[in-house]
Order: structure tokens, then C-alpha cells, then sequence
């Protein structure tokens, strides 16, 4: 059963990705891409938590844990770049 | 008790994996900025919560391999994610000058925190300080 449910969320993240791919290079602007590079890292981590699951190894989580803080910087530097011209004063 | 075990991670996998779809689904099809904010900011903290849930049901109660992983996964998401989202929406408010009309007079006077500065006069500066954030 978990094994069905693992296939059925890996499609949904690989199909997710692929819209914020697509939402990354339509973007009209320059928030709209950093929100869908934002989005993309959201799905990373609930890719490597699938994967956790997937292959019964709790090992993934600090690489989960990792990504989620590397996402959050760099998406603050993005926006801060964009309303002050300057990510460190 | 291993069969509730198995059912209910693979409901919260079903309902994380949904989540996250539904999040990106939005992102990729509502019409303009501050709309798509909606479905990443919302949905994807819920799908990842519920991913995380169904990790903890899966370890605890199959493995016996309790971790505080899970926990701090969550509670870091569920703090940053209002963060950049407003980071976002300030980024959008300010690259979008008739936007910025259309807003209400905020309390500060500070043009809505964008830039510290009275609106009307958005001249990046080269230095700043905290205080006036």
C-alpha cells in the first residue's frame, strides 16, 4: 500500500516540478520566477522525505533539513536584491 | 496495528503528494503575481506537513526509529514560509509602480515598508541601517 502511494506522490512532485519549470521560464517577472524556484525547492524536500520513505532510511533528513534553510536564504537574498539593490548593507 | 500503520501513511502520502500538485498547479495557472502566491505559500507547507506526518507514522510506528528530523522540518518550514512570502509580495509591490497606487496610505508613511523611504521618492540608497527597515 505504501509502495502505490509512494509511486502516486513521486508522478504529483515530478509533474509539479515540471509546472514550476514551466512557471520559472514564463514568469513575466522577476518575483514570479524566484516564487517558482522557491516552489521547486518546497518539492525537493518533499521528494527527498518521499525518498526517505521510499527506501526506509531515515539518512535523508538532515539533507531535507539543509535544503529547506538554503532555499529560505537565497530566497531572501533574491527578494532583498530586488528591493534594495543590495542582498548585504 | 501494522496494517493502520501502513494505511495511514500512505493516506498522508496520497494527501501530501496531492497537496503539492495543487500547490504548483497554482502557481502555474492564476493570473498575475499576488494570486499565485496563494498556492505555493499555502499548499506546499500543508504538503510537506503531510509528508512529514506520514514519516513520522512510517518510523515510529514500523521502524522504531523516532526522530526530532521530522519535527524541525516542519517547525523551520512553518516559520520561514510567511517570511518569503512576504519577501515576495514587497518584491513584487515595489518593481510595480501602478500597484503601488492603487494601495491604501499605510500607517508609517513608509510606502508599505518597501524601501524605509516616503513613497513617491524610491531612490535605492547605497547605505542603510537596520532601524529603518
Amino acid at each position: 500500500m505504501i509502495a502505490a502511494a509512494c509511486s502516486f506522490t513521486l508522478i504529483a512532485i515530478s509533474v509539479s516540478l515540471v509546472l514550476n519549470v514551466y512557471r520559472l521560464i514564463a514568469g513575466p517577472d522577476a518575483p514570479d520566477r524566484i516564487l517558482a524556484l522557491d516552489t521547486m525547492v518546497i518539492n525537493a524536500i518533499g521528494l527527498i522525505v518521499l525518498a526517505g520513505i521510499m527506501f526506509g532510511t531515515t539518512m535523508y533528513f538532515e539533507a531535507a533539513l539543509l535544503f529547506a534553510m538554503v532555499g529560505f536564504v537565497s530566497t531572501v537574498a533574491f527578494c532583498k536584491f530586488l528591493l534594495r539593490g543590495n542582498v548585504i548593507e | 496495528m501494522e496494517v493502520f500503520a501502513e494505511s495511514a501513511s500512505a493516506f498522508f502520502i496520497v494527501i501530501g503528494g496531492v497537496f503539492l500538485f495543487t500547490g504548483s498547479w497554482g502557481l502555474a495557472k492564476l493570473p498575475d503575481t499576488m494570486r499565485r502566491l496563494h498556492g505555493p505559500t499555502k499548499a506546499t507547507t500543508l504538503g510537506v506537513g503531510s509528508l512529514l506526518i506520514a514519516s513520522i507514522l512510517y518510523f515510529v510506528l514500523l521502524h522504531e526509529a523516532a526522530g526530532i528530523h521530522e519535527v524541525l522540518i516542519t517547525l523551520f518550514l512553518f516559520l520561514t514560509a510567511p517570511v518569503s512570502a512576504n519577501m515576495i509580495a514587497k518584491a513584487h509591490i515595489f518593481r510595480n509602480q501602478a500597484l503601488r497606487e492603487t494601495l491604501p496610505a499605510d500607517a508609517g508613511g513608509s510606502g508599505w515598508a518597501t524601501l524605509g523611504v516616503p513613497a513617491g521618492s524610491h531612490q535605492p540608497r547605497l547605505s542603510g541601517s537596520l532601524t529603518d527597515e
